[in-house]
């Protein structure tokens, strides 16, 4: 006796009836509700934090000069603004950090690269490339002073030395995570050499060096405020550090304040505008990012 | 003379798809995974592969794809190459359904339209034509290896190796892939060579059925399956003739548990 046998539209229409019990399209809230739900929380947050500094501040703590009330400080930014030095500190700032983060990362992505892929390079140089990343880059400050002295190769200097870490580590990071199978099966296709690192590999490696990028941005914006904050001369443009260091030596509170502010809103940004989007775009796409 | 060349090559005239001659494989100082395997698959055969852990099951598959070198024999593979599927789809979760397939084409250095017309055309195949846009992750388990059937088929070598590619699946799913690769082994005229564990998989798909020892792994049996195709795993002739080799099997497995 032969066991009756589907027919082929049936195999066909019992396939379809599979795939469409296996699959579900996932609604997406609308925008507009996602973003306010994402923003009231932090919202909430602020707003006790400086009700949390008023009550502080009238309790009479400290004495006004070393503990402004938010509205002092909420003047000065207001009048650094509306004069364009806060602006102009900014900008100086942002365009030393991203500088020296592009720099960072022309060098500290082939370097990842050469750590993860050769062994004795790794061997090498490995330990040392994760040791540099727990040093705090403060500390190259007066080593950068001395080698290139009180200039913006200094400061450029210590920026280098505090990202290049972090992003050449998050490429190695990101090669050991690669699964052996993406390889096996690019091997199986066919990839060798370049088209393996470029079809395989290097998309891969994608998410921990999207990671490492991050982290590589924060370290060279820290790092940069440590060094503008020391090396400080009248040729050199006024950046955030500086305006700090100047509301220091004139020990007006409302000013530091108002340069933290800045320091803080700046890494906030680059991180809301660039690198989170980037990021979800991409866990996205890979199935990677649940329920958001 | 003339009447002999008029009668149909008998399949031993015929170089076999895949030949193995006396193929064993350590790892470093490890001990020997394959002894002395020798297996030939024929043209357009459905050869599956059976054995406990230890056998040495994936092994063999690697050497056959080339991914490893046996130490000892040779593995000869007339058409050159072969395609290999794993048990995970192993398609790359960045790419699109479609973009998988292509990227087999693409390496094989074909060019940016013919890949796109071949990829719409081998994803209809295994029908999913309405998928080539969905992310790896959007497609069920299912789907997914369908996916990597087609881009196996795309790399176009005419042997298929198949490391248990439903074992992670539902039985339903399951029953409903072993139709489909019969359906695309027919018309697609492949030679397979299909790993499992799964003895009434084994009977279910293959022409012929392949019992290797474990701890090494070697050639220990080898089954005729002449019930035709298209079979359904439910049929007594399958039921059967996966009695006696799962008796065989657990023979083989029993004197494992043995001193020695």
């Amino acid at each position: 006796m032969t066991a009756p046998v589907l027919p082929q539209d049936d195999l066909a229409s019992l396939e379809a009836g599979l795939d469409a019990l296996e699959t579900h399209e996932l609604a997406r809230t609308p925008r507009w509700q996602r973003v306010l739900s994402a923003a009231w929380p932090p919202a909430v947050a602020v707003g006790l934090l400086l009700l949390v500094w008023e009550l502080v501040y009238r309790a009479g703590v400290k004495p006004t000069y070393a503990l402004p009330s938010p509205a002092d400080v909420g003047t000065v930014l207001l009048d650094q603004l509306r004069d364009g030095s806060l602006l102009e500190a900014i900008g100086t700032s942002v365009q030393r950090g991203g500088l020296g983060f592009l720099i960072a990362l022309a060098i500290g992505t082939p370097l990842g690269l050469l750590v993860g892929r050769v062994r004795v390079v790794r061997r090498g140089i490995g330990p040392i490339l994760s040791g540099l990343q727990s040093l705090p880059s403060v500390a190259w400050v007066p080593a950068a002073i001395i080698f290139f002295g009180l200039g913006e190769t200094a400061i450029y200097a210590v920026v280098l030395l505090g990202a290049v870490p972090s992003i050449a580590n998050g490429m190695v990071s990101g090669i050991d995570q690669v699964p052996p199978l993406f390889l096996r099966v690019g091997r199986v296709l066919g990839a060798r050499g370049i088209s393996s690192a470029r079809h395989v590999l290097l998309p891969a490696v994608l998410p921990a060096y999207l990671g490492g990028l991050r982290q590589g941005w924060a370290f060279s914006w820290r790092s940069l405020m440590a060094a503008e904050l020391i090396v400080s001369s009248p040729e050199l443009g006024l950046g955030l550090g500086q305006l700090l260091d100047q509301g220091r030596l004139l020990n007006d509170m409302s000013l530091v304040f108002a340069g933290i502010l800045g320091i803080l809103v700046v890494g906030i940004a680059v991180e809301l505008c660039l690198f989170a989007p980037l990021e979800k775009r991409v866990l996205r796409r890979r199935g990677l990012l649940v329920g958001k | 003379m003339t009447l002999l060349d008029t009668v149909s090559p008998d399949l031993s005239t015929v170089a076999p798809a895949v030949r193995l001659s006396g193929v064993s494989k350590r790892f470093d100082d490890g001990p020997t995974v394959l002894d002395d395997v020798s297996l030939e698959v024929q043209q357009g055969e459905f050869v599956c592969l059976l054995g406990a852990s230890g056998c040495g099951k994936s092994t063999l598959l690697n050497l056959v794809a080339g991914l490893d070198a046996p130490t000892t024999g040779t593995v000869d593979l007339p058409g050159g190459r072969a395609a290999l599927m794993f048990q995970e789809s192993a398609l790359l979760p960045w790419l699109t359904a479609a973009q998988n397939v292509e990227l087999a084409l693409r390496l094989r250095g074909i060019g940016k339209k013919e890949r796109r017309a071949r990829a719409g055309e081998l994803l209809e195949l295994v029908r999913l034509r309405d998928a080539g846009d969905k992310r790896v992750h959007e497609l069920s388990g299912g789907m997914r290896q369908r996916v990597a059937m087609a881009r196996a088929l795309a790399q176009e070598t005419g042997v298929l190796l198949m490391d248990e590619p439903f074992a992670a699946l539902d039985a339903i799913t399951r029953d409903v892939l072993h139709e489909e690769l019969v359906r695309l082994r027919a018309s697609q005229r492949l030679t397979v060579l299909f790993v499992t564990h799964n003895v009434r998989e084994a009977v279910r798909l293959g022409d012929r059925v392949v019992l290797l020892s474990s701890r090494p792994g070697r050639v220990a049996k080898e089954y005729a399956v002449s019930c035709p195709q298209p079979r359904r795993i439910e049929s007594p002739e399958v039921a059967e003739l996966a009695v006696t080799i799962t008796d065989d099997l657990r023979a083989e497995i029993r004197r494992h548990g043995g001193q020695s």
